[in-house]
Parts: C-alpha cells; sequence; structure tokens
C-alpha cells in the first residue's frame, strides 16, 4: 500500500497538450475522484498514472518511486476497465489467476488468493463461468477480482460503472467503497457522474480542459466551489448563476437588477475597486420567504413536482417586475428546490431568500471564487 | 415467413429436391461407376445401379495402382493430397495470425508498405509467377519435395486479411489488461489472441484445405517424382492414358476417393464453425 504523487504532470499529443500540468498528492489508503466533462483529460491522467500513456512532462511516483519509465506490471498497480476487458475464452477463475501466473507464482499460491478474493466478492459460485455467463454485475465484481488478487499499491478505475443499469450502479458503487475500505489500498477512480464523485470520494479532483480546477473533499467542493465551472459541475440541478457587482469598498454585492443583496463581512482582500462578478446561488439554498426579507424574485415558469422536492423553473424579476436576463445554464430560467409540500403554480411570483454563507461570488472575468456569504 | 399454405410448401420442396438432385447425381454416377467392371462402362448404356466390383476395384486401387498410369497406388496419392493441403493449410494460418498480429499490434517503420505489400500479393497468385517461382523453388533444390509442394502456396493476403479485420474488432482494452497483467506480447498473442481467433481459424482452414486439395498446376510443375503424385494430378493422368481405352472404373472409384477427405474436413470443421458463429464471444 502507498501513496501516489503526480506532479506537474502534462499530456501533448504531437502539438496539442491535453493535461496542462496536474499535480494531485494521493495519501495512502486514500480514495481520489477525478470527475469532469468528457474530454476534459481525466482519463489520459489515470492511464499515465496506469503506463499505458506516456508521460510527456512531470513525474508520477508510486510509494516514492518515480514510475514514468516503468511497465505497467511493473508499476505495482491494478486497474478496472470500463467495459471490464474480462477475457472471454478463459474461465472467472482463469481471468483473476492470468495476472498470478504470469508473475510466477505457485498454483497453490494463485489458488489460495483467487479463493479469498472470490469470497469476498461473492464469485465462488461462478469461479468455473465463462464472462460470458454472468451478468453485468458480476462482470464487473470479476473486473474487482482480478485486481484484489495482485494485491497491489493501488486501484484505478476507468469509469467502472457506466456499463451498468443505474439500480446496479448504485449497488455497486456501495460494493466498491466498502471494499476499498476494508482492503485500506489506494484508489484513483475516473468518473464523469458526479454523483458517483460526491458518494465515493475522500477527496475530489474536478478536471476541466486539461487542468484540475479544484482538489478538495466532496463537501469544500460543494460548499465552496474554486471556480465557476466547478460551481456548475458539482451539484443537481446546477447552480444558478446571476451577472453582479462587487461595490468599490470590497464588500458590498448587488444584482445587475439593481437590488443590493448582502454586504460581505470583511472587504475582500485586494479587491481593487468595484467589478464586474458573477453570483451563484444552489437551487436548494433558495427558500420561500415572505417579500420584506426577499433576495430574489422568481416567476414560475415551469413546476416539476418531484415528491419529497418541488422544482420549480422560473425567471428572475426585478423590482418593477420585469424579466432579468440572466447567464445560467438553461439561459434565462433560474432553478429553486423547494420542499415538497409547497404549492406552486407556473405564473406565480415567488419571493426567495439565499440560506446562509449559500451565496458565491466569483470574479466575472477569471471565473475564481472570490467569497462565499 | 409465416405464410401456411400447402401448396407453397410442396413447391419449396421440390425445388430444394431438384437441386440437390442436380447437385448429387454426378456424384452418384461415379460412385455406381466405380462400382463396375470395364466392359461394362464402355458398353454405351451407363448403369445407374451400384454393380458388383465395388471391393475388387478399390483396393487394386489402393494397394497396387492402376498400371497404365504409372502403377502409383491411390493410397499414396491420397496421402500426398492430405499432407500437402494439410501443410498449406495450417502454414497459412500461422503466417497470417502472426503478420496480421504485426499490422495491428505494433507501430513499426513502413508499416503501412509492409501491409500493401502483403496486399499486393493478392494480385500475385500461383499461376501468374509461376516460372520465377519455379525457378527459385529449382534453384534451392525443393523439386520433388513436401517443401517445393507447399511453400510457394503458404503466403497468404487473403487469411491475413481477415485476421487483421477480427483483431481490429477486439476491444483495445484487452491488449491494455494483459499488459497490465504482465503479459508481453507474444504471450498476449498467445494466450488471449489465438484462442478468440478459433472460430476464424476453423473457417479458414476449411477454405485452405480445399484450395490445398484442389491443386493442380503446381504439383504437377514442381514433381516428376512418381512418389509426390498427389490425388488430382493422379486423376488426371489415368484419364490420358496412351494407346488404351481409360479404365474409367478405376478412375471414377479415384474421384470418388479424392472426394472423401474434403468433405470430411467440411464436417467436421463446420461443427465448431457453426459452435463458433453460436457462442459469441467478445
Amino acid at each position: 500500500m502507498a501513496g501516489i504523487g503526480i506532479r506537474d504532470v502534462v499530456k501533448r499529443y504531437g502539438d496539442t497538450k491535453v493535461i496542462h500540468g496536474v499535480s494531485i498528492d494521493v495519501a495512502d489508503g486514500e480514495f481520489i475522484v477525478i470527475v469532469g466533462p468528457s474530454g476534459c483529460g481525466k482519463s489520459t491522467l489515470l492511464r499515465m498514472v496506469a503506463g499505458l500513456e506516456e508521460i510527456t512532462g512531470g513525474e508520477v511516483a508510486i510509494d516514492g518511486r518515480v514510475v514514468n519509465r516503468l511497465e505497467p506490471k511493473d508499476r505495482n498497480i491494478a486497474m478496472v476497465f470500463q467495459n471490464y476487458a474480462l477475457y472471454p475464452h478463459m474461465s472467472v477463475y482463469d481471468n483473476m489467476a492470468y495476472g498470478l501466473k504470469i508473475a510466477g507464482l505457485s498454483k497453490d499460491a494463485i489458488r489460495e488468493r483467487v479463493d479469498k478474493a472470490a469470497r469476498m466478492l461473492q464469485l465462488e459460485p461462478y469461479l468455473d463461468r465463462k464472462p460470458r455467463q454472468l451478468s453485468g454485475g458480476q462482470r464487473q465484481r470479476v473486473a474487482m477480482g482480478r485486481c484484489i488478487v495482485r494485491e497491489p499499491a493501488a486501484f484505478l478505475f476507468d469509469e467502472p460503472l457506466s456499463n451498468l443499469d443505474a439500480k446496479l450502479r448504485v449497488q455497486m458503487r456501495l460494493e466498491i467503497k466498502q471494499l476499498q475500505r476494508s482492503l485500506g489500498t489506494t484508489a484513483l477512480y475516473v468518473t464523469h457522474d458526479q454523483v458517483e464523485a460526491m458518494t465515493l470520494a475522500d477527496r475530489l479532483v474536478v478536471m476541466n480542459g486539461g487542468v484540475a480546477e479544484q482538489i478538495d473533499t466532496p463537501m469544500n467542493v460543494y460548499l465552496h466551489p474554486a471556480t465557476t465551472f466547478v460551481a456548475g459541475f458539482i451539484g443537481s440541478p446546477a447552480m444558478n448563476f446571476m451577472p453582479g457587482r462587487l461595490g468599490g469598498d470590497g464588500r458590498a454585492i448587488t444584482l445587475d437588477t439593481g437590488a443590493p443583496l448582502r454586504a460581505l463581512p470583511e472587504p475582500i482582500v485586494g479587491h481593487g475597486g468595484e467589478k464586474p462578478v458573477t453570483i451563484g446561488v444552489r437551487p436548494e439554498h433558495l427558500a420561500l420567504v415572505g417579500q420584506p426579507e426577499a433576495e430574489l424574485t422568481l416567476r414560475a415558469r415551469v413546476v416539476e413536482t418531484l415528491g419529497a422536492d418541488t422544482l420549480v423553473h422560473g425567471v428572475l424579476l426585478d423590482k418593477d417586475a420585469a424579466i432579468v436576463p440572466v447567464a445560467g445554464e438553461g439561459g434565462e430560467v433560474l432553478a429553486a428546490r423547494l420542499p415538497g409540500n409547497v404549492t406552486v403554480r407556473e405564473g406565480d411570483t415567488l419571493p426567495l431568500r439565499v440560506a446562509e454563507g449559500a451565496l458565491h461570488v466569483f470574479d466575472r472575468e477569471t471565473g475564481r471564487r472570490l467569497a462565499d456569504v | 415467413m409465416v405464410e401456411n399454405r400447402p401448396f407453397l410448401t410442396v413447391l419449396r420442396h421440390v425445388v430444394l429436391l431438384a437441386g440437390v438432385a442436380i447437385v448429387l447425381f454426378p456424384v452418384w454416377v461415379a460412385f455406381v461407376a466405380s462400382t463396375h467392371p470395364q466392359p461394362t462402362l464402355l458398353s454405351g448404356v451407363a448403369p445407374l445401379w451400384p454393380g458388383d466390383r465395388l471391393v475388387e476395384n478399390y483396393s487394386q486401387l489402393l494397394s497396387a495402382g492402376m498400371a497404365q498410369a504409372g502403377g502409383t497406388p491411390v493410397g499414396l496419392m491420397l496421402f500426398n493430397s492430405f499432407v500437402m493441403a494439410l501443410l498449406i493449410a495450417t502454414g497459412k494460418i500461422a503466417v497470417s495470425l502472426i503478420s496480421a498480429f504485426a499490422i495491428v499490434y505494433f507501430r513499426f517503420p513502413f508499416r503501412m508498405i509492409a501491409f500493401w505489400i502483403i496486399f499486393l500479393t493478392l494480385m500475385l497468385p500461383v499461376e501468374v509467377r509461376i516460372l520465377p517461382t519455379f525457378e527459385v523453388v529449382a534453384d534451392l533444390g525443393m523439386l520433388n519435395s513436401y517443401a517445393g509442394l507447399t511453400i510457394p502456396l503458404i503466403a497468404s493476403a487473403t487469411a491475413t486479411f481477415l485476421f487483421r479485420q477480427f483483431y481490429l474488432t477486439v476491444p483495445d482494452q484487452l491488449a491494455e489488461a494483459a499488459r497490465m497483467d504482465g503479459a508481453g506480447p507474444m504471450r498476449f498473442f498467445f494466450d488471449i489472441l489465438v484462442p478468440l481467433s478459433r472460430t476464424n481459424i476453423a473457417a479458414i482452414f476449411v477454405i485452405m484445405f480445399l484450395f490445398g486439395w484442389n491443386q493442380y498446376l503446381w504439383p504437377l510443375l514442381v514433381t516428376t517424382d512418381e512418389s509426390f503424385t498427389t490425388i488430382v494430378m493422379g486423376i488426371y493422368r489415368m484419364v490420358n492414358v496412351s494407346d488404351e481405352q481409360p479404365q474409367w472404373h478405376l478412375v471414377m472409384a479415384t474421384a470418388t476417393l479424392a472426394l472423401l477427405p474434403p468433405v470430411a474436413v467440411v464436417l467436421v470443421m463446420q461443427r465448431l464453425f457453426v459452435k463458433g458463429l453460436v457462442e459469441t464471444e467478445k
């Protein structure tokens, strides 16, 4: 068992740079999830750690040993692939034993390790079957078993659950988490699914365009997103963004509607006077209040009742009840997640207030976080 | 078809049976002719039912052959043909498997050129390059040997192509998984790629075995020694005996015998082939 050090890793295909210097320090036994939209370079990064992709620049160290030039098998790691990549002509037992056979372990040692892994994964009744006779979840377990038997320093997962149906995905997610906990093996997990990312990770790496935008615990990423990209990517429905201004004193925040929002308790250090900002509010942090306390007014356009919650999609109104254009994911539409017992009809005007500490202020030019109030 | 009209069912069967009859009738005639003595066949009326000379005709052929055509025993000819077809089929498969592996899985200089050169050989079958190939084989002292009979026929673009197409459908992740498991290229090839190609190998074996079995021109050129006569050559030699009536009963018996090994190969391999088609793996 060991940590993984990724230092300033760069990947270039010819003239195209796809990874622009990513650094992640993975502690021993930590579960790190790399999440991002497709094409952000997360799989490439993982494959560089695995040794399937050459490292253009920077360093990857496993257990304190730089492995840039080592073959995958010499890196003491194991990988679960997206489509499992089980050997179709081999039985479950042989699939798990193959790597050990090549490593030259004795027959008894192989049997012992495979049996142990099979017990752990409840695969014992299937050891003689071929992969095609197994269900998706079972194949997934075999792929895990193939990793476990090698007793590696780290597990690498490349979107392992994306081929499963929704229900099984939840179940396998739990199993992976439990397994990793009980083995205490370091894990690097790539996914584009934010629920998987939030639930599995000890720490989350949010990647975009070949850059790690934020590396932090899931709750910190959720509560204090470092950039507008992270804020918009993590959370469902996505965060609402509205244009606003930071006052010259570095404290006052005004919506472009003219409505003043709450002021920051302390001026932002080095704020450099008045500047345009992006204000972010998560739909779940909006609460229905009386008109006097309202910070935002929404006119409901579409109401989705989900049972536990009611999702309201509406447009932002200024004090004269005119529609204010905002730059959110859905164009002008903002979303609010209200409790399920609130009755809202389309066309209703809703006075809303943002929860304490849930108002995120981002620099509009750089997209970086300035403050949360 | 969900249609269920008795008339159509009958018609379908009549058409199918007619087709079967057209294909099988010559084979039947050959077999029947091989069971009669020579005079019956020369009388002008071809018999339609087997005669009484089955055992004599065949045992004479297998042990002594036909004196007028060199007297090579047909058993030896069958053996020669079988060895030649087997060597050509296995040789082709071995060479094609490995060359397709090189082309698909390795990035080496002039890879595409190598591929196109292999492709070009499709346009150069033995019949086209027969003189230069004969010259080479003769200079290498391979006349009158199994090596001379088979090696020039082994290089095969068709099979290489087929295997290349198959390898391209094998997911890359399988190769990567093997690499993670510590398998080198040759281990990956033997442990994973070859077992996965099993059904393709069976199909190509059938085709290439028949190709090898039916060779006529090339064996005729490179063998002069009677002990290397193949069955296809043998039949022709029997028909073209000089100064005598062709021994049709023996010719037909030889033809019938020549038919059996290819039929056996097709029957045996077809099972594997169909099994492979039913159990799709990957």
